[in-house]
């Protein structure tokens, strides 16, 4: 999904590149809520993941590779303005140093991958975790759908930009068909990796997931009746 | 101090797992290419495409440049991009963090909030 530098025209570029330079102003303040001692470096060591975990690309049908973007994931783990932050970085640590993803594609790249993804991602997390059974399977189930969704909606909104700002003149219906069915697939491996490290962080740490604060209240409201009858229905 | 320790050693398995899947897996990844550029090969678009100004980087495309074996390469740069996206995020996010002077909310106990506040008191930076 990492956008080259000559796909977009200059004003369009330089258009994504101050929604991006916004979106990260105002994640840098709002990170601050979802941040303390036992967070933060939590939020690195994400980024860090994520970085490793973008190098892994898979087989996507014939022909075609797809990897984690991760936005999802990282909003359920540390909070979703953090989540804008370590996107970032991963971004521009690719574009500088690895020449992955164009450099004055970066507002690009971090408006699709670091706001969209992450926004798209989280926002249907929070939506179904409002109406889904409040145990980790609902958790679960909530960051598969909005990791997944997260991917063809960032690919349709490259398709967006393409539209208002491609150099080649392509009617983008076809490019928005094409875009979106492999963004699809795509989408499937992006959940299923979202559910595993996700349940693998729920079964060691469940504390230190941000999005799993409406589990933890609950918890403290299920074990105090357990302390009165300890041989009462085991809590799961 | 226990619960500390708990995390450090759980932050310290995710490092491993995120060393070795940039250091050893990535080797293993598919080289095909990804939705985007193959949606751009299928459409006619690809060619617009430019060489990023950092094209010459010697951690060009995951690899670095003077490292012929591409395992080594290809491992090099995924253990030096972990190791740098580590530092740029854990420095940032510990710049913007709560400092919490006030009391630990957390699990911890009053001995580890006493310290936590020792520990803001030592440091140079001013609340912001």
């Amino acid at each position: 999904m990492h956008v080259p530098d000559g796909f977009l025209d200059a004003p369009t570029s330089v258009a994504t590149g101050v929604l991006a330079a916004g979106t990260v102003a105002l994640a840098l303040r709002r990170a601050r809520e979802e941040l303390d001692e036992r967070t933060a470096p939590l939020a690195g060591l994400t980024a860090a993941f994520v970085f490793a975990v973008q190098m892994m690309n898979f087989p996507v049908g014939a022909g075609t590779s797809g990897h984690l973007i991760g936005g999802t994931l990282t909003a359920v783990l540390v909070g979703p303005w953090t989540a804008v932050l370590c996107m970032t970085v991963v971004l521009l640590v690719q574009a500088v140093l690895f020449a992955d993803g164009g450099l004055t594609a970066l507002g690009t790249n971090v408006t699709l991958m670091a706001l969209v993804a992450v926004g798209v991602g989280y926002g249907l997390f929070r939506l179904l975790v409002a109406v889904l059974p409040r145990t980790r399977t609902g958790l679960l189930v909530a960051a598969g759908v909005g990791a997944f969704a997260s991917v063809p909606v960032a690919a349709l909104a490259f398709v967006a930009l393409f539209a208002a700002g491609g150099v080649a003149d392509i009617p983008v219906g076809t490019v928005a068909a094409t875009m979106g069915g492999i963004h699809v697939l795509i989408g499937l491996g992006e959940a299923a990796i979202t559910v595993v490290v996700l349940g693998a962080v729920l079964a060691a740490r469940p504390d230190l997931v941000h999005g799993a604060a409406h589990l933890r209240s609950a918890d403290t409201l299920l074990r105090r009746p357990e302390v009165l009858t300890p041989r009462g229905p085991a809590q799961r | 101090m226990t619960s500390r320790r708990r995390t450090t050693g759980f932050l310290l398995v995710g490092l491993v797992v995120a060393l070795v899947v940039a250091g050893i897996g990535s080797y293993y990844a598919s080289s095909s290419p990804d939705g985007l550029e193959w949606s751009a090969e299928k459409e006619g678009f690809l060619d617009t495409a430019e060489d990023s100004a950092t094209a010459d980087s010697p951690l060009a495309d995951y690899a670095v440049s003077g490292v012929d074996d591409g395992r080594l390469s290809g491992g090099l740069a995924g253990v030096i991009g972990v190791a740098v996206t580590l530092v740029l995020a854990g420095g940032i996010t510990l710049l913007v963090r709560r400092r919490s002077s006030a009391g630990d909310d957390s699990a911890g106990n009053d001995v580890d909030s006493a310290q936590d506040a020792d520990d803001a008191e030592a440091r140079p930076v001013p609340r912001a």
